[in-house]
């Protein structure tokens, strides 16, 4: 009795029949956005990533000199060509050289950089607008900054100015492998380059830090200054720093082209892009060798990012911690 | 009202704005910026330029195409220093040039890239320097007409080898020797290019060698080049080098600065070299490396081409025979009035009054006396190979025979890639 007039009440038919158009018309909405939105990009992916790289691992199988539509199948030639080529593996050493500069000091500078913003107490915009500035400049624009204005040769340059007033030679910056100074060269442009935009990063983690973690470690006689920045800060940063160091490792990877417009025609300080590009680009044209490298080359990132991923522990949820 | 509109959306209609926005993409592909101003009736050509110093041959290039009548001529002006790498890429794509100027190189006709132009060129074919048409010419066939011929040579400042008590060097030692005493606090001695590798192949024909002997065999590495890489170290590391100049050696700037007393160089400054320095230039070819050289003159320059690939081959070649064989009055602008250049068709450069006193007439005199011509069998790949052996034997303290041999290997598969 009472189940059948609760039923009655409950169930009202003029609102069962209402309630589900908006409900569909919510989710048709949302499909249709997540298209709009989605869909160009997912076209721009596939046209210009997936094809590209399926194409890739084609042209690695043939003999295309001057071609990308090859018809004689090499098997694993061009494999074996790559992994024979000393420039490719000697370009995978300066790769290792590159990011082991690299890495480590882009970390040190952006975590400093934003630690100094953060503590500011009035022109902070102002701070991290400049830091960040140099993000927008292109790496061409600044390779070339760099190489005819700081460290050219010449008496005039600014680095030889300066070191001109210590009663030092000029150097020759970028010419000559021994001293390798082209490493300082590339390093400090990189630097420049994109220590504004892992600052933001880890300007972004700091101020997510609670303020109580601080008050209690002072409560528990935690001294400010170093010891609280290595207990409270650094490990507050971890998810932080594990993803710029990621970055920073896919970026040193992809390094191009302020190599390619500092060193020009060296054959030191070449990094894996650069070679690749000399093979398949270049004078020798051949892309059957150079889609092999880059099949290598990718290969080998994936296999260093996981591995990284693995030991810094990267993606795992906090209650594995 | 759009919310209204979004509530009808089903798969259906998301399907269709999906494939709509793929064939707008597509579409948006097929329009970019070929640079073709017409459409594809055959009477719209694209010509690509590298990007020359002197001022006011852009706009003369622009000129000369905006005069043929023929057909709608685009000029792509390509910029930085890696021109090649540029138009290797372009030549395999749909987006290709109909018209390009470059080097003679046999790897372009063996991948079928240029269009035999021998039917345009075989009538006036005497008119040209006979190394220019012997440099472009396999199996029979001429494959681009030479549009300047550029030689390059040491230029000197006389008031400085005065001051210093220098003569002309006519050896590679006493070029190093001369170097030593005109460098100063604030003068090197000699600017060879910021990587050297623009006196590569005086280098070689310097030391009595060659690039390829005649059937296209390797014929660089001998004793006297491994000489004179291992003399090249030495000035290298002397500190009378200039190194890391803000423009290379094809850019008079550090010349015309005073940042060198000598310096590799083309005809084309002659111009802003006098018009900075006045009579105060000199040149001498490469001097000459060990008992069996002789000093060389590179004479280099640019010929045009068309892509045999192309949708427009008659066309193009119409376009090529009437602005680089037909029109003698831009061809004689073009190789005088912005830098100086010897235009290969021997009557031009007979008749061209701004080379026939001073310094240019010097130069054509070097030009004709000591010049070494492209070789067509010599491959950018192979010139990338060499590259190496300067980076590595005189950059690098690398042992120069070893790079020899190394750079040999290379150039032996890429010469087996070519003729099997």
């Amino acid at each position: 009795m009472s189940t059948t007039t609760t039923r009655g009440v409950a169930q009202p038919a003029p609102a069962k029949v209402s309630k589900p158009r908006p409900r569909r018309g919510l989710r048709a909405s949302s499909t249709f956005n997540f298209w709009l939105f989605t869909g160009p990009f997912l076209i721009g992916l596939v046209i210009f990533v997936f094809v590209p790289i399926g194409w890739s691992i084609w042209l690695s199988f043939f003999e295309a000199r001057f071609t990308v539509t090859p018809s004689e199948f090499v098997g694993f030639e061009n494999y074996r060509q790559v992994l024979t080529d000393e420039d490719f593996l000697n370009s995978l050493v300066t790769f290792t050289v590159f990011a082991a500069f690299i890495v480590p000091a882009t970390w040190a500078m952006s975590l400093g950089l934003a630690l100094l913003v953060n503590r500011l107490r009035f022109m902070r915009a102002f701070f991290r607008s400049v830091f960040f500035l140099p993000t927008a400049v292109s790496y061409v624009a600044a390779a070339l900054i760099w190489k005819m204005s700081i460290f050219n040769g010449v008496r005039f340059g600014l680095a030889n100015t300066v070191i001109g007033w210590f009663g030092i030679d000029n150097v020759a910056w970028l010419a000559n492998p021994d001293p390798p100074w082209y490493w300082l060269v590339i390093v400090t442009v990189r630097l420049w380059l994109q220590s504004g935009f892992y600052m933001i990063l880890f300007l972004a983690a700091l101020q997510n830090i609670p303020r109580e973690l601080y008050e209690a470690a002072s409560l528990d006689g935690a001294k400010p200054g170093w010891q609280t920045f290595r207990h409270i800060t650094l490990p507050q940063l971890r998810a932080t720093s594990t993803a710029v160091i990621l970055l920073l490792l896919v970026a040193a990877y992809q390094a191009f082209d302020e190599f390619f417009n500092l060193l020009g025609k060296a054959t030191w300080g070449q990094p894996p892009l650069v070679e690749l590009y000399k093979m398949a680009l270049g004078e020798n044209q051949n892309y059957g060798a150079g889609s092999a490298g880059a099949v290598v080359l990718t290969v080998l990132i994936c296999l260093v990012t996981l591995l990284q991923g693995k030991i810094m522990g990267f993606g795992r949820g906090e209650e594995n911690k | 009202m759009s919310a209204s509109s979004n509530m009808n959306w089903d798969r259906r209609n998301v399907l269709r704005a999906a494939m709509g926005l793929a064939a707008a993409g597509g579409l948006a592909a097929c329009g970019g910026n070929t640079g073709r101003s017409g459409g594809g009736s055959g009477d719209a050509l694209v010509q690509y330029f590298h990007a020359y110093g002197e001022a006011g041959v852009e706009q003369a290039v622009k000129r000369y195409a905006k005069a043929y009548k023929d057909a709608n001529v685009a000029t792509q002006w390509i910029t930085g220093n890696n021109y090649e790498q540029k138009l290797f890429a372009a030549l395999l794509t749909k987006n290709a040039p109909d018209v390009f100027e470059f080097h003679p190189q046999i790897q372009l006709i063996k991948s079928g890239q240029v269009a035999d132009l021998t039917d345009i060129i075989e009538p006036v074919k005497d008119d040209f320097n006979q190394a220019d048409i012997k440099s472009h010419t396999v199996d029979g066939k001429i494959y681009g007409v030479r549009m300047i011929d550029d030689p390059q040579f040491l230029f000197y400042r006389p008031s400085l080898f005065k001051k210093a008590g220098v003569e002309v060097p006519t050896t590679l030692d006493e070029l190093i020797e001369a170097a030593d005493k005109l460098t100063t606090s604030k003068v090197k001695g000699i600017f060879l290019g910021n990587d050297l590798t623009s006196v590569q192949n005086p280098l070689i024909w310097s030391a009595g060698a060659d690039t390829l002997t005649a059937d296209n065999k390797p014929a660089f590495n001998t004793d006297a080049v491994a000489e004179g890489l291992k003399q090249l170290r030495g000035l290298f590391t002397s500190g009378n080098l200039l190194l890391d100049a803000p423009a290379d050696s094809w850019d008079p700037s550090a010349f015309i600065q005073g940042l060198t007393a000598i310096q590799w160089c083309g005809m084309w400054a002659m111009p802003a070299m006098q018009k900075a320095l006045g009579d105060d230039i000199g040149i001498f070819p490469f001097p000459k490396i060990g008992s069996a050289g002789k000093q060389s003159v590179y004479n280099g320059g640019w010929s045009m081409f068309v892509n045999a690939k192309g949708k427009n081959v008659e066309a193009a070649k119409e376009y090529v025979k009437w602005l680089w064989i037909d029109q003698k009055k831009y061809q004689e602008d073009f190789a005088t009035s912005y830098g100086f250049h010897i235009p290969p068709r021997t009557s031009l450069a007979e008749s061209a009054t701004k080379l026939k006193s001073g310094l240019p007439a010097e130069g054509v005199k070097l030009f004709n006396e000591f010049g070494h011509f492209d070789n067509i069998g010599w491959t950018q790949a192979m010139i990338a190979a060499f590259n190496d052996v300067m980076a590595n034997a005189v950059r690098k303290d690398g042992d120069p025979k070893a790079q020899l041999a190394a750079c040999e290997k290379k150039v032996n598969a890429e010469l087996k890639k070519l003729f099997g």
